[in-house]
């Protein structure tokens, strides 16, 4: 019997156009870079590349924007993730940001974000010369990414402008850009949340400890639990610290990112949790509820 | 989905479902229709349907319907879809976006795309990826202008399979016969557009009558809900039994050790040890190994994402196209293909663009239209030139011969995005019909007596001297200095103005931005004739655009075009006014005035501004000669020998 091709699922479809778009970043830039943001999108976006540009490494460094806020589970698997591939990691702080002391707490999650985030994406974009950065925003995550092209153009400045961007048709991706102009690309857009953890579950790729839930030292907060990573979260009156058994759908800066009650610490189970889940990942977001249409918003200045 | 599994779900059972997710199919489609036939509703109502709003998003929403909606206190679905806040706000939807949802035999990838004349090139992006599409049609109104626009549209960029989504039929009393005379009406127009399959559902998006679930008020529809059809149409996927294609992406090489071609099987099937073709140099190797990140395969068939290595050493670059020896892909630097227009910028014939084609650009033009198609009526129209959103047959020659095949048998083979050179942005799409073959080959004569030996006999080296500025800015003036010093010198030289130009060989081309592309490339042309006669060539032409200039640059080798922006605020041209054409322009004499009705795009990389404000002409026409000697371009030529 003749072997024939293996049958292309859907998130085999995913996986190989996934890595076509990764190959034609590496082979038309002159001086790309993947973003690096230690989640699970992170850790797919990562594995993706492994398997692109196999035996070779990946032809490019992994930047991570670091807030200085950040789970220290999160900082210990990225340097544990970059010394086992090997992979060339750059870390970028806002060293401004840090003189002023900017935090969540006293500038409110806007203005915080905006420094620490945005402004500190574009002076590492900037500093390096890079000409593309590849980040893992998927399509399904809020609306306005729904309109994301795969290669979002941004200007001198970075900016994005949702009226002026390229027609993108079939896979022919135009990668030209001038001095200083670059190309935001997004090789998992067409992935889904439910896709993202099926193929961690498939490939078995390693993901930050916090995703399982385990128990955690949290206080409430407007109805929502946020954990207690270290002494810098100033504890209002009356609030003292519980144990709780939580996890978190989504990682970011540990004041701004909500855990869940929950048993799961196995892939099956959060899996299983995922497939029940009432409220989208990013509900656990709080960036995204200080303003309607703040995503769109944070976009065009600049955020990923 | 969510609904049907348990709050505490067995982990077997888990195992199982996942499993089964595992092993479904994509299916790509494109929803086209405006806002008034309900199609964000229609998309609102599958996500609905399907579970996939979360608590969050709907609470969200129902805040949106009080502050947006258009339907009274229900939640306004459509509100679920419209994503820019601008777009919200004017209540229409004017780019692709794209929506997911699954079910337990599919998961959907839908292109949501908006329905008016003017966004032509956005359908054309939903559908470019797209497997089926599902066409709306207002049951109160019928087919429509539009309803033909999109029936065009998706059958141009080949999708073979359409569902005739009659919506609103709550609206018409649930009625058959309204919904007869629809599906009439639309086979009879849709008849030569070659759709494989052609499913027409009527339905309430707004109720949900014939989405997901089977209308209990159609009795006498005895067909598939759309959920159901989606599920189970067969979209043809036998691409893997065509000829094999792989478009060469990235060369793969980690070491001195390994050389692999790394790329994405565009059709076809292959094995090592199979035969393998450059399309584009003929030389020819074996397959040695299919290499993947999980292990080396015994086969890959297309749409895979593989490396592959050669028992031989041949030279293959991005770009290339590994084949079989078989049914090889055809070779050509001009081919017929249909054209979308995607810019405000027009086409105009004989302008330089970038193509890319799979995985290589080349330099190309358009070089006849052949004629335009009316999106809405299908009739074949002439044009000179094409704007925005408008459809043609058109010839393009390119500058290499790249290997394609026809877009029909093969999208990723013929399928070519057009890039403006100069702004990178991306201008049009097309799609190759077929290649065209030159009635004679006419090859480069590799002659004894060259460029390199004519300049030589003349002691010199030859250049272009491009001057470009406004009408009246002095650029004649000066050139004319500049060549009389340069004969002074003894160097042999020639001057292109309008005057020798216009009068004679470009006499039939006229003002239009088509007309003067046109001219310049001819005077480009001739320019570049005068140099390979070892001329130094002094060119005096408005040559307002910059696409124009750079092409002219391109045509000769690096350092022989010398830029020279002769530059004067257009206030102190038009009050000069030598030939009294400035006050003819403004008094609409005059059509198409560089600077008054037409544009002056100023030089971004010249090598030389003449500032004729501050300096008479006299010192500019030293200032052009200094640069020569300064750059050596008035030495013995005895360096151009090599």
């Amino acid at each position: 019997m003749t072997i024939t091709p293996e049958r292309m699922t859907h998130l085999k479809r995913l996986e190989a156009e996934s890595i076509f778009i990764m190959r034609e970043v590496a082979a038309e830039f002159k001086n790309p870079v993947m973003l690096y943001s230690i989640g699970k999108d992170s850790s797919v976006m990562l594995h993706l590349a492994i398997k692109a540009f196999y035996p070779s490494k990946p032809p490019f460094p992994f930047m991570h924007v670091n807030t200085t806020w950040k789970f220290r589970e999160m900082i210990k698997f990225r340097d544990d993730t970059a010394a086992r591939l090997g992979l060339n990691l750059i870390s970028h702080t806002n060293q401004e940001g840090v003189a002023n002391n900017i935090n969540p707490f006293d500038h409110g999650s806007n203005v915080f974000t905006n420094i620490m985030k945005t402004d500190a994406l574009k002076q590492a974009l900037t500093e390096h010369g890079f000409d593309a950065a590849f980040g893992g925003a998927r399509r399904d995550e809020e609306k306005s990414r729904a309109k994301e092209r795969i290669f979002s153009f941004r200007t001198q400045n970075h900016g994005w402008d949702p009226k002026n961007q390229r027609p993108e048709l079939w896979n022919l991706y135009n990668a030209r850009v001038k001095p200083g102009e670059s190309i935001r690309v997004f090789p998992i857009s067409n992935w889904t949340e439910l896709d993202i953890w099926q193929y961690i579950l498939m490939e078995n790729i390693p993901i930050v400890p916090l995703y399982f839930a385990k128990k955690r030292p949290v206080v409430e907060r407007g109805g929502q639990l946020i954990m207690v990573d270290d002494e810098r979260l100033p504890l209002l009156p009356g609030e003292v610290p519980e144990m709780k058994s939580v996890r978190f759908r989504t990682l970011g800066d540990y004041p701004l990112t909500a855990a869940v009650e929950s048993e799961a610490d196995t892939l099956e189970e959060i899996v299983a949790e995922m497939l029940v889940a009432r409220t989208s990942e990013r509900a656990g977001r709080m960036i995204d509820h200080d303003e309607a249409g703040s995503m769109e918003k944070k976009k065009r200045e600049g955020y990923f | 989905m969510n609904a049907i599994v348990a709050e505490k779900m067995e982990t077997q059972a888990l195992i199982d479902y996942l499993a089964s997710h595992e092993q479904k199919s994509l299916l790509r489609f494109l929803t086209c229709g405006s806002v008034d036939d309900g199609k964000s509703t229609l998309i609102g109502r599958l996500l609905y349907d399907t579970k996939l709003i979360f608590e969050d998003q709907l609470a969200s929403i129902e805040k949106d319907s009080k502050k947006h909606g258009t339907v009274g206190d229900d939640i306004d679905l459509a509100l679920l879809v419209d994503g820019l806040q601008a777009e919200r706000e004017q209540g229409i939807t004017i780019d692709v976006a794209y929506r997911f949802f699954t079910t337990d035999k599919r998961k959907f990838i839908v292109a949501d795309t908006p329905g008016h004349e003017q966004y032509t090139r956005n359908m054309a992006t939903g559908a470019s990826n797209s497997d089926l599409a599902v066409i709306l049609i207002d049951a109160r109104k019928g087919i429509l202008t539009q309803t033909r626009r999109h029936s065009f549209i998706v059958s141009l960029l080949g999708i073979k399979h359409v569902v005739l989504a009659v919506n609103k039929i709550d609206l018409m009393d649930y009625s058959q016969a309204v919904f007869d005379k629809i599906v009439a009406d639309y086979k009879a127009f849709a008849a030569d557009f070659g759709f494989e399959t052609l499913q027409a559902i009527p339905m309430s998006a707004r109720y949900g009558d014939n989405v997901l679930s089977r209308s209990e008020k159609m009795a006498w529809y005895d067909g598939p809900t759309l959920v159901e059809h989606l599920e189970t149409v067969q979209i043809d996927q036998d691409l893997s039994d065509k000829p094999f294609r792989l478009q060469v992406q990235w060369v793969n090489r980690p070491d001195l050790n390994f050389r692999g071609f790394s790329g994405t099987i565009a059709s076809g099937t292959i094995r090592p040890g199979d035969e393998i073709i450059v399309a584009n140099s003929g030389k020819s190797s074996t397959l040695k190994s299919i290499v993947t990140y999980d292990g080396e395969l015994p086969v890959a068939g297309a749409g895979q994402a593989v490396t592959l290595t050669l028992a031989d050493e041949i030279d293959i670059s991005r770009g290339d196209v590994l084949t079989g020896k078989e049914a090889r892909p055809e070779l050509s630097d001009q081919f017929q293909a249909h054209l979308i227009w995607m810019s405000d910028q027009e086409l105009i014939p004989g302008r330089t663009l970038l193509i890319k084609i799979g995985a290589k650009t080349v330099s190309a033009s358009v070089t006849e239209i052949k004629h335009k198609t009316d999106v809405n009526t299908f009739a074949n129209l002439a044009a000179k030139t094409l704007k925005l959103n408008e459809v043609a047959v058109v010839n393009v020659a390119l500058q290499e011969p790249v290997a394609f095949d026809t877009y029909a048998d093969n999208h990723a083979m013929g399928a070519f995005i057009v890039i403006d050179r100069v702004t990178n942005l991306t201008l049009g799409a097309g799609m190759i019909d077929h290649g065209l073959r030159r009635a004679t080959n006419v090859h480069w004569q590799a002659l004894d007596v060259n460029k390199a030996t004519r300049a030589a006999a003349k002691n010199q080296k030859p250049a272009v001297l491009w001057f470009t500025g406004l009408s009246g800015a002095g650029k004649s003036t000066i050139a004319n200095l500049v060549e009389k010093k340069l004969l002074s010198l003894g160097h042999h030289t020639y001057l292109l103005d309008g005057d020798n130009v216009r009068h004679g060989l470009n006499k039939d081309l006229g003002f239009t931005d088509a007309d003067r592309v046109e001219n310049i490339r001819r005077v480009a042309e001739v320019s570049k004739l005068m140099v390979d006669a070892g001329l130094i060539t002094l060119v005096s032409f408005i040559s307002p655009f910059r696409a124009e200039r750079q092409m002219a640059r391109e045509m000769l080798a690096d350092g022989e075009f010398i830029e020279i922006y002769v530059s004067t605020p257009l206030a102190v041209a038009e009050q000069r006014d030598v030939k009294g054409l400035y006050a003819k322009a403004r008094a609409g004499e005059i059509k198409h005035f560089t600077g008054i009705d037409s544009p002056y795009e100023a030089p971004e990389s010249q090598q030389l501004t003449l500032n004729t404000a501050t300096q008479a002409p006299e010192q500019l026409a030293e200032k052009v000669v200094t640069y020569m000697i300064e750059h050596g371009l008035l030495g013995d030529g005895s360096d151009y020998m090599i």
